[in-house]
């Protein structure tokens, strides 16, 4: 386009009018045809840019007159400003489109998965301890230990079962080479820690101590040598066998749930007067009778009592100014029934096929 | 402890439904171990004799018997079992009879032959085991009376009782008896038999109890002219159902009273004995006897015996009788001894013999000295049914008997102890029906020292030597009570339950483990000599003085045999690459102590991977317990990996291993992958300062990232690097990581690229440039100088 003079001019407005319009079809047309972000940004350079068509027309302007100038320039304004709108749309319809190839491109089958991540498993002995632990502990016990090596005095004399007693008949005895023959042993149940913690504090005492006992046994499936009990020992001034009863009972429907019960029978232990068989109802059948319980509804769990006097003296208790309950069981036989595991000696071979079911 | 109900009802009008009365006994402390309802469904079975004997003529395995049913009629049978002779006297189910498995017998043929009933062997009645034969019955026994008449039979119930150690009194059908009518609240009895005494009377015999610390009391008496034949049906119907065998009237008679009153006895044939007396003595060392079973036995001096009166052994008290005045055929006059023997000497002869009988069970538990004048009328009252008669006069001599125990019982102690609000008329209800004579206390004592409280004087029956105290009435009236009466109240303290620090570091070590994907082991803390030594251990384990087997015979000081064993088990299952973790107490023995040291130790294995494994189990276990000042010094260790181990050293001290197990040692266990292993005293760890999490400020400025890549020395380990970049670079350094390590071209053999990024960060400004360079400056003139290393470039 050349300028020449005001007639030309004149013709010239009209060609500028035109050629906005052609140049902002012709870029509208380039902005829609445009298939990816990157072809747009090109696109965008070239319409807006210092180069593009309409810029060319914008420095032309300053020969137009006034009024065309006005007019012209409005018109490229208006153009401009449709052309970023239709830019800002493509751009948006080509992000979504390529965000979607994206994510297209990244779809995965998520069942090929070939994780290791893996979780490991407590032993079902610990487990089962665990939760005993717990119930206890939110019923005010506190847990105490003990050496599994013990002496004589310990797991027999202070616990009213002396030398040559026939009672020690009740417990088939490991000992080891320490001290003299026969004075230190594997102890045969946890109720070594009731001396033990009794010697070490004073009343009001009330612990449970869970732990690993021996017995000179060969494995079947119900017997172990080595195996786990857990004691419950509570002492202070007028503690009576209706307390016993009651914390069976509370511990019972805690651990078992609501539908299962406790209930005494008379038994005999040395360390403890009166004694008790502790039952519950079966667990399995909840005591309409099954093959578990025999028919009879009820399940052994262990025994209890309250402590004997003579326990009280070996530690140096005033049988008159305290007394107390204690109560043992076997925690191995918790977690078989409560998994249905029919033979103890899985406790111990420790195949990792049972490990990883619990 | 076998009872049958109807020898329960001998002494007390036991009534009601089987099942409630099994139910009171094991409320009572005799746990009914089963019930067996007896005699029922002989209905229909009589006696037959056996007339003929003929072969089948189409079956080999039948035969065909004649029987005669009492009333002169011959009856073809047809018979599997031979074992009958011509004469016998068999039972035979009649036409119409249900047997007790439910079978009718009907008119049938067999193979052509017509069978008009079926004979049945002892099992086939529920008469016993035996099924091998026909039950052959007492000859002298008429045909066609019916079974249950002829044997003495009542519809029973036979009740298997768990006697505890402190009830000998429950050792008898009476002493069971005593204790449910008591229950029952219904009368009991004992019989109180009257023996005609006939003949010279029982003189010219000496007894001596020249030990009176062995006998309490010996009774003897003299039955004459006695026949040594079979005991009526009914008494062997009892003694087999209480599980003894009927042998010969004697015999059995010495056992129903011992099952009936709980007194053993012994009889000896008075022809046989030599001296014209007994003896009774603690036994000499070595002095020998042949006992009834034929065996001669040396004896010992804690071993009681009754001599004759030439002082040679003819029993071994309460034990076993000698065979040399034992009764046979040919015995007419039976000398019966009725004694108390000391519990303890008992309980160690028939220990030390091995030889433990119905009779030394109740002796070393102790028997009533008082049942024994009742016990010796009953003996001749059921002997002498038999023919003979009782001499007149008793020999009863005593030594030393326990006084009967008087016990105060205050009532408020009863109360006290069981948590109950009996009144001491309701304590006395309790106890005087077993036999606790019960008097208030007359004098001034009465009243209780506490305070204005009532107590009983309570004499505690002959028959119950395991009662003395107080505390031992108080058991007798609870469970008289019933246990179940008892309310349930808990203790009314209010106690803070919790677990102790240490045991919730326990549970948070497992917790950690299992969470990083490993598995917790138990394996039994038995080990097998040798099997120490195998892994490297240096201290030797504690020996079991009496073990089951040579393979659990020492006690564990390392868990890495156990754990070893563990992995190698599972490899041995196709189950390789396993995870395995134990929390669990080692045993040494500590010189000059009595008992030895239990640390607890846990200890890592992981199969098929290296020891890098195991330190990233270790550093986020030490990060878990926020340990202070761990250290790792690579050293050769017993046991593992020369190359692939180090000592885990917490604020200088020595707390574990980490690396690999020793390939020999592996092998060993029959191994044959990698096992990174981690060994750690929880004992030391946890003793060491730990667990201090103390708030660092976060800052909010931005942080700036320094690679640095050093060529090191193989020699430097990687931490020395580590410990001089950190001491260099000052408290700007807040991450320091080694990303990258590198060996080959163009780092020169014997050297090793290690490349840090090192994050520095101040909690006060955005750090500048300048400052950036400063550290990295002095980290690099740091570490070059102070290590055989350099800056790549």
């Amino acid at each position: 386009m050349q300028v020449r003079d005001g007639r030309v001019s004149r013709v010239s407005d009209r060609d500028v009018m035109r050629e906005i319009e052609l140049g902002r079809q012709e870029a509208a047309a380039r902005i829609a045809a445009a298939r990816t972000l990157d072809e747009l940004r090109t696109v965008e350079t070239e319409v807006l840019g210092r180069k593009a068509r309409l810029t060319t027309v914008k420095k032309g302007l300053g020969t137009l007159g006034p009024d065309e100038r006005r007019q012209a320039g409005q018109a490229l304004n208006e153009a401009r400003q449709a052309l970023q709108v239709a830019l800002d749309e493509r751009r948006a319809q080509l992000e979504v489109t390529e965000r979607a190839q994206r994510l297209e491109a990244e779809r995965l089958d998520l069942t090929e998965s070939r994780s290791e991540a893996r979780r490991g498993h407590l032993h079902l002995v610990t487990q089962t301890r665990d939760r005993l632990e717990d119930v206890f502990v939110g019923m005010g016990f506190t847990v105490a230990e003990g050496p599994e090596v013990e002496t004589d005095f310990y797991n027999f004399e202070a616990l009213n079962i002396p030398a040559a007693h026939p009672a020690r008949g009740m417990w088939d005895t490991l000992y080891v080479d320490l001290g003299e023959p026969e004075t230190v042993l594997l102890r045969t149940h946890t109720s070594p820690v009731q001396i033990r913690v009794m010697q070490a504090s004073p009343p009001p005492i009330a612990i449970v101590a869970p732990g690993r006992v021996y017995r000179r046994d060969t494995a079947d499936a119900s017997h172990l040598p080595v195996f786990h009990q857990i004691e419950g020992l509570v002492v202070d001034h007028r503690v009576t066998f209706a307390d016993l009863a009651g914390t069976l009972e509370a511990f019972t429907t805690a651990y078992f749930g609501g539908a299962i019960h406790s209930r005494l029978r008379p038994s005999y232990f040395p360390f403890t007067e009166p004694s008790a068989e502790y039952d519950i109802n079966c667990i399995i059948c909840e005591g309409e009778g099954c093959r578990t319980c025999g028919q009879t509804g009820w399940l052994e769990l262990g025994g209890c009592g309250m402590v004997h006097p003579n326990v009280f003296r070996a530690v140096g208790l005033d049988p008159e100014e305290w007394t107390g309950f204690a109560f043992g069981f076997g925690i191995d036989r918790l977690a078989l029934m409560r998994h249905g595991v029919d033979d103890i000696r899985e406790l111990m071979i420790n195949d990792v096929r049972f490990l990883e079911q619990f | 402890m076998k009872v049958l109900l109807s020898w329960l009802r001998e002494f007390a009008p036991i009534e009601g439904d089987p099942v409630a009365i099994a139910e009171e006994m094991s409320d009572l402390g005799m746990a009914v171990e089963s019930i067996e309802r007896l005699g029922s469904g002989l209905d229909g079975i009589v006696v037959a004799r056996v007339v003929a004997l003929r072969p089948h003529p189409d079956a080999d395995r039948i035969q065909l018997v004649d029987v005669d049913a009492g009333d002169g009629e011959v009856m073809q049978i047809c018979c599997g079992a031979t074992n009958m002779a011509l004469g016998d006297k068999v039972p035979l189910a009649t036409l119409g009879t249900v047997m007790p498995n439910g079978m009718r017998i009907e008119r049938r043929k067999l193979r052509g032959q017509w069978s008009n009933g079926m004979l049945c062997s002892g099992a086939e009645l529920g008469l016993g085991s035996d099924h091998s034969g026909i039950l052959i019955l007492d000859p002298n026994l008429e045909a066609g009376t019916d079974l249950r008449t002829a044997l003495g039979i009542e519809e029973d119930v036979l009740y298997d009782l768990e006697i505890n150690p402190n009830r000998p009194d429950a050792l008898s059908v009476a002493g069971v008896a005593r204790d449910l009518a008591a229950r029952l609240r219904v009368p009991f009895r004992l019989p109180d038999p009257v023996v005609d005494e006939q003949g010279a009377p029982l003189r010219d015999l000496s007894v001596e109890i020249v030990d009176p610390d062995l006998c309490g009391r010996f009774v003897a008496r003299l039955l004459r002219g006695v026949t040594v034949g079979s005991s009526p049906a009914w008494m062997r119907t009892r003694l087999l159902a209480l599980g003894m065998r009927p042998i010969n009237h004697v015999v059995d008679v010495s056992n129903y009273v011992m099952l009936e009153l709980g007194q053993p006895n012994h009889t000896f044939d008075l022809a046989k004995l030599r001296g014209g007396g007994l003896r009774i003595r603690w036994a000499h060392e070595g002095e020998r006897i042949v006992t009834l079973d034929g065996v001669e036995r040396s004896l010992a001096a804690t071993d009681g015996v009754v001599a004759d009166g030439e002082d040679t052994p003819v029993a071994i008290a309460g034990v076993m009788g000698g065979s040399s005045t034992e009764i046979d055929a040919s015995t007419t006059d039976v000398l019966l001894e009725m004694a108390w023997w000391q519990p303890m000497a008992i309980a160690r002869t028939s220990k030390r013999l091995g030889l433990r009988s119905e009779a030394s069970a109740r002796f070393e538990r102790g028997t009533d000295p008082e049942v024994i004048d009742l016990a010796a009328r009953r003996f001749a009252e059921l002997l002498l049914s038999g023919g003979g008669e009782l001499a007149p006069g008793t020999i009863d001599q005593r030594g030393e008997l326990p006084d009967p125990a008087v016990v105060r019982v205050r009532t408020s102690r009863v109360n006290g102890l069981l948590g109950t609000s009996l009144t001491t008329a309701e304590i006395k209800g309790y106890l005087t029906p077993i036999g606790f004579r019960c008097e208030p206390a007359s004098d001034a004592s009465g009243q209780d020292a506490t305070g204005g409280d009532d107590v009983l004087v309570v004499t505690v029956p002959s028959f119950r030597p395991d009662t003395s105290t107080e505390t031992d009435v108080i058991e007798e009236v609870a469970r008289h009570l019933g246990y179940g009466r008892i309310g349930r109240t808990q203790p009314t303290a209010v106690r803070t339950g919790g677990l102790t620090v240490r045991q919730r570091e326990r549970r948070l070590v497992r917790e950690v483990l299992v969470g990083l994907g490993v598995d917790e082991v138990m394996p039994m803390p038995f080990l097998e000599p040798g099997d120490l030594e195998r892994t490297g251990s240096p201290v030797p384990g504690i020996r079991i003085t009496n073990p089951l087997v040579a393979e659990e015979s020492v006690l564990r000081t390392s868990l890495r045999p156990g754990l070893l064993k563990t992995i190698a088990y599972n490899a041995s299952h196709r189950n390789a690459g396993v995870r395995l973790f134990e929390v669990g107490k080692v045993f040494r023995a500590v010189p000059g102590r009595e008992l030895p040291e239990e640390p607890e130790h846990l200890a890592v294995g992981l199969a098929g991977v290296e020891a890098p494994d195991a330190v990233g189990i270790w550093r986020v276990l030490a990060e878990a317990l926020a340990v202070v000042d761990a250290r790792l010094d690579q050293a050769a260790l017993p046991g593992l990996h020369p190359t692939r181990s180090a000592l885990l050293k917490v604020a200088g001290e020595p707390v574990g291993f980490v690396g690999e197990i020793d390939p020999s040692v592996l092998e060993g266990f029959g191994i044959d992958e990698r096992v990174a292993w981690l060994e750690v005293d929880l004992d030391q760890l946890l003793g060491l300062p730990h667990g201090q999490r103390l708030y660092r400020p976060v800052s909010r400025y931005p942080s700036s990232d320094l690679d640095l890549a050093f060529e090191v020395d193989e020699a430097v380990p990687a931490a020395e690097v580590e410990s001089v970049i950190r001491s260099a670079a000052g408290e700007l350094l807040v991450g320091l990581r080694l990303f990258d390590v590198f060996r080959g071209d163009p780092v020169p053999t014997g050297r090793r690229s290690l490349a840090y990024r090192l994050r520095l960060q101040a909690n006060d400004r955005t750090l500048t440039d300048a400052e950036v360079a400063d550290v990295r400056a002095a980290v690099v003139r740091a570490v070059e100088s102070t290590l055989p290393a350099r800056l790549r470039g």
